[in-house]
Protein backbone atom coordinates (compact mmCIF):
# COMPACT_ATOMS: atom_id res chain seq x y z
CA UNK A 1 0.00 0.00 0.00
CA UNK A 2 2.87 2.34 0.96
CA UNK A 3 4.50 1.43 -2.15
CA UNK A 4 1.84 2.52 -4.50
CA UNK A 5 1.07 5.52 -2.69
CA UNK A 6 4.76 6.42 -3.67
CA UNK A 7 4.20 6.08 -7.13
CA UNK A 8 1.00 8.49 -7.26
CA UNK A 9 3.02 11.08 -4.92
CA UNK A 10 5.62 11.01 -8.22
CA UNK A 11 2.62 11.43 -10.60
CA UNK A 12 1.34 14.30 -8.39
CA UNK A 13 5.16 15.63 -8.04
CA UNK A 14 5.34 16.11 -11.83
CA UNK A 15 1.87 18.23 -12.19
CA UNK A 16 2.96 20.40 -9.20
CA UNK A 17 5.26 22.56 -10.68
CA UNK A 18 3.05 22.82 -13.72
CA UNK A 19 0.54 24.14 -10.62
CA UNK A 20 2.47 26.33 -8.50
CA UNK A 21 3.54 28.25 -11.71
CA UNK A 22 0.35 29.02 -12.31
CA UNK A 23 -0.15 30.33 -8.70
CA UNK A 24 2.83 32.68 -9.00
CA UNK A 25 0.61 34.28 -11.95
CA UNK A 26 -2.41 34.22 -10.14
CA UNK A 27 -0.58 36.15 -6.97
CA UNK A 28 -0.77 39.51 -8.61
CA UNK A 29 -4.66 38.94 -10.08
CA UNK A 30 -6.78 36.76 -7.22
CA UNK A 31 -5.48 35.96 -4.32
CA UNK A 32 -8.73 34.15 -2.64
CA UNK A 33 -9.09 32.68 -5.98
CA UNK A 34 -5.30 30.92 -5.60
CA UNK A 35 -5.78 30.18 -1.57
CA UNK A 36 -8.97 27.95 -2.76
CA UNK A 37 -7.03 26.87 -5.36
CA UNK A 38 -4.00 26.15 -3.07
CA UNK A 39 -6.30 24.76 -0.41
CA UNK A 40 -8.67 22.05 -2.78
CA UNK A 41 -5.50 21.13 -4.46
CA UNK A 42 -3.21 20.26 -1.24
CA UNK A 43 -6.77 18.15 0.00
CA UNK A 44 -6.07 16.02 -3.66
CA UNK A 45 -2.64 15.71 -2.56
CA UNK A 46 -3.21 14.55 0.86
CA UNK A 47 -4.00 11.01 -0.41
CA UNK A 48 -0.49 11.06 -2.17
CA UNK A 49 1.29 12.93 -0.18
CA UNK A 50 4.60 12.88 -1.02
CA UNK A 51 6.56 13.16 2.25
CA UNK A 52 5.32 9.61 2.07
CA UNK A 53 8.43 8.69 0.34
CA UNK A 54 10.71 10.18 2.96
CA UNK A 55 8.80 8.56 5.57
CA UNK A 56 9.53 5.34 4.22
CA UNK A 57 13.41 5.80 3.72
CA UNK A 58 13.10 7.25 7.25
CA UNK A 59 11.55 3.91 8.25
CA UNK A 60 14.23 2.29 6.62
CA UNK A 61 16.89 4.08 8.45
CA UNK A 62 15.54 3.71 11.93
CA UNK A 63 15.49 -0.17 11.51
CA UNK A 64 19.13 -0.46 10.04
CA UNK A 65 22.01 -1.08 11.67
CA UNK A 66 24.21 1.75 10.97
CA UNK A 67 27.24 4.35 12.02
CA UNK A 68 30.59 3.16 13.39
CA UNK A 69 28.83 1.51 16.71
CA UNK A 70 26.59 -0.36 13.40
CA UNK A 71 23.55 0.18 16.13
CA UNK A 72 20.04 0.81 14.91
CA UNK A 73 17.59 3.22 16.35
CA UNK A 74 15.09 1.22 16.88
CA UNK A 75 16.98 -0.72 19.31
CA UNK A 76 19.05 2.15 20.99
CA UNK A 77 17.51 5.08 20.87
CA UNK A 78 14.61 6.68 23.59
CA UNK A 79 12.38 9.40 21.95
CA UNK A 80 10.63 9.96 25.55
CA UNK A 81 8.15 7.03 25.27
CA UNK A 82 10.63 3.99 25.67
CA UNK A 83 13.68 2.43 23.57
CA UNK A 84 12.46 2.03 20.11
CA UNK A 85 8.89 3.41 20.57
CA UNK A 86 7.83 6.12 18.00
CA UNK A 87 4.34 6.19 18.03
CA UNK A 88 3.12 9.18 19.78
CA UNK A 89 6.56 10.84 20.02
CA UNK A 90 6.12 13.48 17.92
CA UNK A 91 3.56 14.90 19.87
CA UNK A 92 5.08 14.46 22.97
CA UNK A 93 7.80 16.64 21.88
CA UNK A 94 10.16 18.63 22.46
CA UNK A 95 10.69 16.81 26.29
CA UNK A 96 13.12 16.52 29.19
CA UNK A 97 15.46 13.89 28.49
CA UNK A 98 17.32 12.58 31.64
CA UNK A 99 20.16 10.81 30.10
CA UNK A 100 21.36 14.14 28.02
CA UNK A 101 19.92 16.62 30.80
CA UNK A 102 18.54 18.62 27.90
CA UNK A 103 15.02 19.43 26.50
CA UNK A 104 15.27 18.55 23.07
CA UNK A 105 12.84 18.94 19.80
CA UNK A 106 11.92 15.71 18.03
CA UNK A 107 15.19 16.30 15.50
CA UNK A 108 17.86 17.60 17.99
CA UNK A 109 16.93 13.85 19.96
CA UNK A 110 17.53 11.68 16.88
CA UNK A 111 20.84 14.04 15.87
CA UNK A 112 22.05 12.81 19.59
CA UNK A 113 20.97 8.96 19.57
CA UNK A 114 22.64 9.07 16.03
CA UNK A 115 25.98 10.60 17.57
CA UNK A 116 25.74 8.74 21.26
CA UNK A 117 24.17 5.61 19.97
CA UNK A 118 25.59 5.01 16.59
CA UNK A 119 28.85 6.59 16.76
CA UNK A 120 27.86 9.66 13.94
CA UNK A 121 29.59 12.46 13.56
CA UNK A 122 27.67 15.74 15.22
CA UNK A 123 29.59 17.48 12.46
CA UNK A 124 29.04 16.02 9.42
CA UNK A 125 25.40 15.60 10.35
CA UNK A 126 25.06 19.54 10.91
CA UNK A 127 26.95 20.32 7.98
CA UNK A 128 24.18 20.35 5.93
CA UNK A 129 21.08 19.46 7.75
CA UNK A 130 18.37 20.51 5.21
CA UNK A 131 17.39 20.15 1.77
CA UNK A 132 18.29 22.46 -0.70
CA UNK A 133 16.75 23.24 -3.95
CA UNK A 134 19.06 21.81 -5.93
CA UNK A 135 19.25 18.35 -3.78
CA UNK A 136 17.94 15.26 -5.48
CA UNK A 137 17.57 13.62 -1.72
CA UNK A 138 16.60 15.42 1.51
CA UNK A 139 19.44 14.50 4.00
CA UNK A 140 18.89 11.28 6.29
CA UNK A 141 18.12 13.43 9.26
CA UNK A 142 15.00 14.57 7.75
CA UNK A 143 13.90 11.62 6.42
CA UNK A 144 14.13 10.10 9.83
CA UNK A 145 12.18 13.10 11.31
CA UNK A 146 9.84 12.90 8.61
CA UNK A 147 9.17 8.97 9.71
CA UNK A 148 8.92 9.85 13.28
CA UNK A 149 6.34 12.43 12.80
CA UNK A 150 4.12 9.88 10.57
CA UNK A 151 3.95 7.77 13.52
CA UNK A 152 2.19 10.89 15.24
CA UNK A 153 -0.66 11.27 12.72
CA UNK A 154 -4.01 12.26 14.02
CA UNK A 155 -2.41 12.53 17.46
CA UNK A 156 -3.13 15.29 19.72
CA UNK A 157 -0.03 17.54 20.62
CA UNK A 158 0.69 16.33 24.17
CA UNK A 159 4.16 18.71 25.31
CA UNK A 160 4.61 17.07 29.03
CA UNK A 161 4.03 20.86 30.32
CA UNK A 162 3.88 20.04 33.99
CA UNK A 163 7.65 18.92 33.76
CA UNK A 164 9.64 21.68 35.37
CA UNK A 165 12.37 22.01 32.34
CA UNK A 166 10.04 21.88 29.93
CA UNK A 167 7.88 24.67 31.44
CA UNK A 168 11.25 26.35 31.63
CA UNK A 169 12.18 26.40 28.21
CA UNK A 170 8.71 27.05 27.00
CA UNK A 171 9.00 30.59 29.30
CA UNK A 172 12.45 30.88 27.48
CA UNK A 173 10.83 30.58 24.15
CA UNK A 174 8.35 32.85 24.85
CA UNK A 175 11.35 35.16 25.89
CA UNK A 176 13.29 34.47 22.92
CA UNK A 177 10.35 35.31 20.58
CA UNK A 178 9.83 38.72 22.03
CA UNK A 179 13.59 39.33 21.00
CA UNK A 180 14.15 42.55 19.09
CA UNK A 181 17.76 43.11 17.69
CA UNK A 182 19.26 43.31 14.24
CA UNK A 183 19.24 46.29 11.86
CA UNK A 184 15.66 46.16 11.53
CA UNK A 185 14.84 45.62 15.15
CA UNK A 186 12.78 42.88 13.97
CA UNK A 187 11.59 40.17 16.85
CA UNK A 188 9.58 36.61 15.80
CA UNK A 189 6.50 38.66 17.58
CA UNK A 190 7.60 41.67 14.54
CA UNK A 191 5.90 39.30 12.11
CA UNK A 192 4.01 36.73 14.88
CA UNK A 193 2.75 38.89 17.90
CA UNK A 194 -0.42 39.71 16.31
CA UNK A 195 -3.42 38.28 14.81
CA UNK A 196 -4.41 37.99 11.32
CA UNK A 197 -1.09 40.59 10.05
CA UNK A 198 0.38 39.59 6.63
CA UNK A 199 3.98 39.85 4.96
CA UNK A 200 2.69 40.36 1.64
CA UNK A 201 0.15 37.81 1.03
CA UNK A 202 1.46 35.62 3.18
CA UNK A 203 -0.42 35.16 6.17
CA UNK A 204 1.45 35.05 9.33
CA UNK A 205 0.26 33.05 12.37
CA UNK A 206 0.29 34.66 15.81
CA UNK A 207 2.04 32.50 17.79
CA UNK A 208 1.13 33.19 21.22
CA UNK A 209 -2.11 31.81 20.96
CA UNK A 210 -3.30 28.46 21.17
CA UNK A 211 -4.80 28.98 17.19
CA UNK A 212 -1.68 30.73 15.53
CA UNK A 213 0.92 28.47 17.80
CA UNK A 214 -0.82 25.13 15.71
CA UNK A 215 -1.03 26.81 12.28
CA UNK A 216 2.81 27.30 13.39
CA UNK A 217 3.95 23.55 13.59
CA UNK A 218 1.14 21.99 11.95
CA UNK A 219 1.87 20.78 8.96
CA UNK A 220 5.98 20.57 9.62
CA UNK A 221 7.93 18.63 8.54
CA UNK A 222 6.42 19.86 5.30
CA UNK A 223 6.63 19.02 1.52
CA UNK A 224 7.49 22.34 -0.24
CA UNK A 225 5.95 22.92 -3.09
CA UNK A 226 8.13 26.00 -3.79
CA UNK A 227 11.24 23.74 -4.97
CA UNK A 228 9.76 20.71 -4.29
CA UNK A 229 11.83 20.31 -0.38
CA UNK A 230 10.87 18.03 2.36
CA UNK A 231 11.70 20.45 5.24
CA UNK A 232 11.53 20.58 9.36
CA UNK A 233 10.55 22.92 11.94
CA UNK A 234 14.56 23.40 12.64
CA UNK A 235 14.48 24.37 8.78
CA UNK A 236 11.31 26.88 9.32
CA UNK A 237 12.96 28.47 12.33
CA UNK A 238 16.28 28.74 10.65
CA UNK A 239 14.66 30.48 7.76
CA UNK A 240 12.78 32.97 9.74
CA UNK A 241 16.10 34.23 11.15
CA UNK A 242 17.04 34.64 8.23
CA UNK A 243 14.63 36.99 7.41
CA UNK A 244 14.96 38.78 10.55
CA UNK A 245 18.11 39.95 9.44
CA UNK A 246 19.72 37.81 12.73
CA UNK A 247 23.06 35.90 11.93
CA UNK A 248 22.27 32.02 11.50
CA UNK A 249 21.09 29.97 14.32
CA UNK A 250 23.42 26.75 15.34
CA UNK A 251 21.62 23.34 14.19
CA UNK A 252 19.79 21.67 17.19
CA UNK A 253 20.52 24.72 19.31
CA UNK A 254 18.84 25.46 22.80
CA UNK A 255 17.67 28.45 21.21
CA UNK A 256 15.61 26.49 18.40
CA UNK A 257 14.70 23.95 20.95
CA UNK A 258 13.06 26.52 23.70
CA UNK A 259 10.99 28.14 20.56
CA UNK A 260 10.20 25.06 19.05
CA UNK A 261 8.75 24.09 22.98
CA UNK A 262 7.17 27.83 23.03
CA UNK A 263 4.99 27.07 20.31
CA UNK A 264 4.17 23.66 20.55
CA UNK A 265 3.57 23.94 23.99
CA UNK A 266 1.13 26.46 23.31
CA UNK A 267 -0.88 24.34 20.80
CA UNK A 268 -0.96 21.46 23.15
CA UNK A 269 -4.09 19.81 22.85
CA UNK A 270 -4.61 20.47 19.15
CA UNK A 271 -4.81 17.61 16.60
CA UNK A 272 -1.33 17.19 14.58
CA UNK A 273 -2.79 15.87 10.96
CA UNK A 274 1.14 14.37 10.24
CA UNK A 275 3.98 15.67 7.73
CA UNK A 276 2.00 17.89 5.57
CA UNK A 277 2.37 20.20 2.37
CA UNK A 278 3.91 24.02 2.48
CA UNK A 279 3.34 26.76 -0.54
CA UNK B 1 30.28 46.23 22.53
CA UNK B 2 28.20 42.49 21.69
CA UNK B 3 30.52 41.00 24.56
CA UNK B 4 28.88 42.86 27.16
CA UNK B 5 25.28 42.12 25.85
CA UNK B 6 24.92 39.83 29.32
CA UNK B 7 25.94 41.92 31.36
CA UNK B 8 24.39 45.44 30.31
CA UNK B 9 21.24 43.71 29.69
CA UNK B 10 21.37 42.19 33.29
CA UNK B 11 22.41 45.73 34.33
CA UNK B 12 19.14 47.40 32.75
CA UNK B 13 16.83 44.27 33.89
CA UNK B 14 17.05 45.47 37.36
CA UNK B 15 16.57 49.26 35.91
CA UNK B 16 13.29 48.78 34.45
CA UNK B 17 11.53 46.20 36.36
CA UNK B 18 8.39 46.97 38.10
CA UNK B 19 9.50 46.26 41.77
CA UNK B 20 6.27 43.50 41.38
CA UNK B 21 7.79 41.84 38.10
CA UNK B 22 7.36 38.29 38.15
CA UNK B 23 10.58 36.90 38.85
CA UNK B 24 10.17 34.45 36.32
CA UNK B 25 9.64 36.42 33.83
CA UNK B 26 12.85 37.54 34.51
CA UNK B 27 15.05 34.50 34.65
CA UNK B 28 13.17 33.31 31.52
CA UNK B 29 14.46 36.52 29.70
CA UNK B 30 18.10 36.31 31.11
CA UNK B 31 18.66 32.45 30.07
CA UNK B 32 16.82 33.75 26.48
CA UNK B 33 20.02 36.13 26.14
CA UNK B 34 22.35 34.08 27.38
CA UNK B 35 20.89 31.34 25.05
CA UNK B 36 20.90 33.72 22.35
CA UNK B 37 24.36 34.75 22.67
CA UNK B 38 25.85 31.46 22.77
CA UNK B 39 23.50 29.75 19.85
CA UNK B 40 25.00 31.93 16.85
CA UNK B 41 27.04 31.70 14.12
CA UNK B 42 28.10 34.37 11.64
CA UNK B 43 26.93 33.70 8.25
CA UNK B 44 27.59 36.12 4.97
CA UNK B 45 27.03 39.80 6.04
CA UNK B 46 25.07 38.48 9.22
CA UNK B 47 27.85 38.64 11.53
CA UNK B 48 27.09 38.15 15.67
CA UNK B 49 27.20 42.32 16.61
CA UNK B 50 23.78 42.08 15.02
CA UNK B 51 22.42 40.36 18.43
CA UNK B 52 23.87 43.40 20.62
CA UNK B 53 21.01 45.51 21.39
CA UNK B 54 21.48 49.31 21.02
CA UNK B 55 19.50 52.05 23.43
CA UNK B 56 16.19 51.83 21.79
CA UNK B 57 16.25 47.42 21.42
CA UNK B 58 17.53 47.60 25.00
CA UNK B 59 14.66 49.91 26.40
CA UNK B 60 11.82 48.42 23.88
CA UNK B 61 12.47 44.86 24.87
CA UNK B 62 12.85 45.55 28.83
CA UNK B 63 9.54 47.20 28.76
CA UNK B 64 7.28 44.83 25.93
CA UNK B 65 7.53 47.49 23.97
CA UNK B 66 5.76 50.12 26.71
CA UNK B 67 8.69 52.43 28.13
CA UNK B 68 7.56 54.89 30.31
CA UNK B 69 5.93 58.10 29.06
CA UNK B 70 9.33 60.12 29.80
CA UNK B 71 12.07 57.59 28.67
CA UNK B 72 9.72 57.01 25.17
CA UNK B 73 9.55 61.03 24.81
CA UNK B 74 13.28 60.68 25.64
CA UNK B 75 14.20 58.11 23.43
CA UNK B 76 12.14 59.46 20.22
CA UNK B 77 13.81 63.01 20.83
CA UNK B 78 17.04 61.03 20.42
CA UNK B 79 16.34 59.10 17.40
CA UNK B 80 14.89 62.45 15.74
CA UNK B 81 18.28 64.66 16.24
CA UNK B 82 20.27 62.00 14.88
CA UNK B 83 17.89 62.02 11.40
CA UNK B 84 20.18 63.29 8.77
CA UNK B 85 18.68 65.15 5.60
CA UNK B 86 19.38 65.53 1.83
CA UNK B 87 22.31 68.33 1.53
CA UNK B 88 20.39 70.15 -0.89
CA UNK B 89 17.35 70.44 1.21
CA UNK B 90 14.86 69.00 -0.86
CA UNK B 91 12.53 65.83 0.56
CA UNK B 92 10.60 65.22 -2.65
CA UNK B 93 12.13 63.11 -5.40
CA UNK B 94 10.86 60.59 -8.33
CA UNK B 95 7.90 58.81 -7.14
CA UNK B 96 9.21 55.98 -9.81
CA UNK B 97 12.04 55.35 -8.48
CA UNK B 98 10.15 55.40 -5.35
CA UNK B 99 7.64 52.67 -6.59
CA UNK B 100 11.02 50.50 -7.12
CA UNK B 101 12.21 50.75 -4.40
CA UNK B 102 8.99 50.26 -2.07
CA UNK B 103 8.67 46.92 -4.07
CA UNK B 104 11.87 45.26 -3.23
CA UNK B 105 12.33 43.36 0.00
CA UNK B 106 15.95 42.49 -0.82
CA UNK B 107 19.05 43.15 1.56
CA UNK B 108 20.50 42.44 4.98
CA UNK B 109 20.12 38.63 4.90
CA UNK B 110 22.74 36.01 5.51
CA UNK B 111 22.30 35.12 1.49
CA UNK B 112 22.07 39.25 0.29
CA UNK B 113 25.74 40.09 -0.25
CA UNK B 114 27.28 41.89 1.68
CA UNK B 115 27.17 45.84 0.86
CA UNK B 116 24.39 44.86 -1.91
CA UNK B 117 21.57 46.73 -2.91
CA UNK B 118 18.80 46.90 0.22
CA UNK B 119 15.17 47.49 -0.89
CA UNK B 120 12.53 49.45 1.19
CA UNK B 121 10.47 46.48 1.72
CA UNK B 122 7.24 48.97 2.26
CA UNK B 123 4.61 46.49 0.46
CA UNK B 124 5.79 43.73 3.15
CA UNK B 125 3.59 45.79 5.57
CA UNK B 126 1.62 48.64 3.98
CA UNK B 127 -0.54 48.95 1.13
CA UNK B 128 0.78 51.98 -1.01
CA UNK B 129 -0.19 52.23 -4.59
CA UNK B 130 -3.17 51.09 -5.75
CA UNK B 131 -1.97 48.76 -8.86
CA UNK B 132 -0.25 46.35 -5.74
CA UNK B 133 -2.51 43.72 -4.60
CA UNK B 134 0.12 41.84 -2.72
CA UNK B 135 0.74 44.53 0.22
CA UNK B 136 1.40 43.05 3.77
CA UNK B 137 -0.36 44.42 7.08
CA UNK B 138 1.81 44.44 9.47
CA UNK B 139 1.79 48.80 9.40
CA UNK B 140 -1.42 50.40 8.22
CA UNK B 141 -2.13 51.35 5.00
CA UNK B 142 -0.80 54.52 3.05
CA UNK B 143 -3.17 54.58 -0.14
CA UNK B 144 -3.88 58.34 -0.66
CA UNK B 145 -1.28 59.57 1.72
CA UNK B 146 -1.11 62.38 -0.08
CA UNK B 147 -4.46 63.00 -0.54
CA UNK B 148 -5.14 62.89 2.71
CA UNK B 149 -2.66 64.92 4.49
CA UNK B 150 -1.51 67.13 1.36
CA UNK B 151 2.11 68.00 0.75
CA UNK B 152 3.13 70.89 2.81
CA UNK B 153 6.63 71.51 3.93
CA UNK B 154 5.80 70.17 7.62
CA UNK B 155 4.44 66.52 5.59
CA UNK B 156 7.28 66.48 3.62
CA UNK B 157 9.87 67.03 6.49
CA UNK B 158 7.49 64.23 8.37
CA UNK B 159 7.34 62.02 6.22
CA UNK B 160 10.96 62.02 5.33
CA UNK B 161 12.12 61.59 9.31
CA UNK B 162 9.66 58.62 9.52
CA UNK B 163 11.24 56.50 6.82
CA UNK B 164 14.50 57.77 7.64
CA UNK B 165 13.77 56.58 11.73
CA UNK B 166 10.63 55.07 12.75
CA UNK B 167 11.50 55.25 15.96
CA UNK B 168 11.33 59.12 16.47
CA UNK B 169 7.90 59.23 16.52
CA UNK B 170 7.12 56.06 17.95
CA UNK B 171 9.71 54.58 20.04
CA UNK B 172 9.05 51.04 19.92
CA UNK B 173 7.55 50.82 16.35
CA UNK B 174 7.67 47.89 14.28
CA UNK B 175 8.97 49.40 11.51
CA UNK B 176 12.57 49.11 10.62
CA UNK B 177 14.89 52.66 11.03
CA UNK B 178 15.89 52.38 7.29
CA UNK B 179 17.98 55.77 7.53
CA UNK B 180 19.35 55.33 10.74
CA UNK B 181 21.13 51.87 9.82
CA UNK B 182 22.27 52.81 6.48
CA UNK B 183 19.90 50.53 4.60
CA UNK B 184 18.30 53.72 2.53
CA UNK B 185 20.31 56.81 1.56
CA UNK B 186 18.78 60.10 1.96
CA UNK B 187 18.41 60.33 -1.91
CA UNK B 188 16.62 57.67 -1.81
CA UNK B 189 14.31 58.26 0.71
CA UNK B 190 13.30 61.25 -1.33
CA UNK B 191 11.91 59.25 -3.97
CA UNK B 192 10.16 57.59 -1.25
CA UNK B 193 8.50 60.53 0.37
CA UNK B 194 7.47 61.35 -2.96
CA UNK B 195 5.72 58.47 -3.81
CA UNK B 196 3.50 59.11 -1.12
CA UNK B 197 3.39 62.84 -1.38
CA UNK B 198 3.42 63.75 -5.16
CA UNK B 199 0.05 64.41 -6.62
CA UNK B 200 1.13 62.45 -10.01
CA UNK B 201 2.03 59.27 -7.51
CA UNK B 202 -0.49 56.62 -8.07
CA UNK B 203 -1.16 56.72 -3.90
CA UNK B 204 -2.59 60.07 -4.32
CA UNK B 205 -5.08 59.43 -7.98
C1 LIG C 1 10.32 39.60 8.77
C2 LIG C 1 9.23 38.73 8.99
C3 LIG C 1 9.36 37.50 9.86
C4 LIG C 1 10.05 37.31 11.04
C5 LIG C 1 10.89 38.32 11.79
C6 LIG C 1 9.79 35.95 11.45
N1 LIG C 1 8.98 35.33 10.56
FE1 LIG C 1 8.17 33.45 10.72
N2 LIG C 1 7.34 33.64 8.87
C7 LIG C 1 7.41 34.77 8.07
C8 LIG C 1 6.88 34.47 6.77
C9 LIG C 1 6.78 35.43 5.58
C10 LIG C 1 6.47 33.11 6.82
C11 LIG C 1 5.94 32.26 5.68
C12 LIG C 1 4.51 32.11 5.67
C13 LIG C 1 4.12 31.19 4.54
O1 LIG C 1 5.01 30.80 3.75
O2 LIG C 1 2.96 30.87 4.45
C14 LIG C 1 6.76 32.63 8.16
C15 LIG C 1 6.46 31.35 8.64
C16 LIG C 1 6.66 30.92 9.93
C17 LIG C 1 6.21 29.66 10.47
C18 LIG C 1 5.44 28.58 9.69
C19 LIG C 1 4.01 28.96 9.53
C20 LIG C 1 3.24 27.94 8.71
O3 LIG C 1 2.16 28.27 8.24
O4 LIG C 1 3.71 26.82 8.54
C21 LIG C 1 6.60 29.62 11.77
C22 LIG C 1 6.36 28.49 12.75
C23 LIG C 1 7.31 30.84 12.04
N3 LIG C 1 7.32 31.62 10.91
C24 LIG C 1 7.89 31.18 13.26
C25 LIG C 1 8.75 32.26 13.44
C26 LIG C 1 9.62 32.45 14.59
C27 LIG C 1 9.67 31.53 15.80
C28 LIG C 1 10.33 33.58 14.38
C29 LIG C 1 11.44 34.17 15.18
C30 LIG C 1 12.61 33.38 15.32
C31 LIG C 1 9.88 34.15 13.12
N4 LIG C 1 8.95 33.29 12.57
C32 LIG C 1 10.32 35.36 12.60
C33 LIG C 1 7.91 36.00 8.44
C34 LIG C 1 8.70 36.24 9.55
C1 LIG D 1 8.12 45.51 9.22
C2 LIG D 1 7.03 46.38 8.96
C3 LIG D 1 7.19 47.68 8.22
C4 LIG D 1 7.97 47.99 7.12
C5 LIG D 1 8.91 47.07 6.34
C6 LIG D 1 7.66 49.36 6.78
N1 LIG D 1 6.77 49.87 7.68
FE1 LIG D 1 6.01 51.77 7.67
N2 LIG D 1 4.98 51.36 9.40
C7 LIG D 1 4.93 50.14 10.01
C8 LIG D 1 4.08 50.24 11.19
C9 LIG D 1 3.75 49.11 12.15
C10 LIG D 1 3.63 51.57 11.25
C11 LIG D 1 2.69 52.19 12.30
C12 LIG D 1 3.42 52.46 13.58
C13 LIG D 1 4.28 53.66 13.45
O1 LIG D 1 3.78 54.74 13.14
O2 LIG D 1 5.49 53.54 13.64
C14 LIG D 1 4.22 52.26 10.10
C15 LIG D 1 4.02 53.61 9.80
C16 LIG D 1 4.46 54.24 8.64
C17 LIG D 1 4.22 55.62 8.30
C18 LIG D 1 3.45 56.62 9.14
C19 LIG D 1 2.02 56.62 8.76
C20 LIG D 1 1.27 57.77 9.43
O3 LIG D 1 0.06 57.74 9.32
O4 LIG D 1 1.90 58.66 9.99
C21 LIG D 1 4.81 55.84 7.09
C22 LIG D 1 4.82 57.14 6.30
C23 LIG D 1 5.43 54.61 6.67
N3 LIG D 1 5.20 53.65 7.64
C24 LIG D 1 6.13 54.43 5.50
C25 LIG D 1 6.89 53.31 5.19
C26 LIG D 1 7.76 53.20 4.04
C27 LIG D 1 7.92 54.24 2.95
C28 LIG D 1 8.39 51.98 4.12
C29 LIG D 1 9.46 51.39 3.26
C30 LIG D 1 10.66 52.14 3.08
C31 LIG D 1 7.86 51.31 5.31
N4 LIG D 1 6.97 52.15 5.92
C32 LIG D 1 8.23 50.04 5.71
C33 LIG D 1 5.56 48.99 9.63
C34 LIG D 1 6.46 48.87 8.57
Amino acid sequence: MRTLHAIGACGAVAALSLTSGAFAQADSIDHAKADAEFAKFRAEMEASNPAELNEMKGEGLWNAKRGPKNASLAETCDLGLGIGKVEGAYVASPRYYPDADKVMDMERRIVWCMVEKQGFKFEDIARKPFQGPNDANAPEITDLVTFVAGQSRNMKFAVPMKEPKVKEAWAIGKEIASFRAGPFDFSCNTCHGTDGKRIRMQNLPNLARPEGAIRGVLGWPGYRMTGGVMLTSQWRMNDCFRQQRFPEPKYVSDTITYLLTYMTGTANGQLYKGPGIKR
Amino acid sequence: MPKNLVVVSAAIVSLFATPFALADTAAARAKALEAVKRDFNPRGQASLDRLAEDMVQLICNRTANNPSPENTKRLEAKQLALVKYPADGKLMGDWKKGETLAQSGRGFTWTDGAGGAVGGSCYNCHQIGPNEQAFGTVGPSLLGYGKLRGNSPEIQRYTYAKIYNAKAFSACSDMPRFGHVGALKPEQIVDLVALLLDPASPVNK
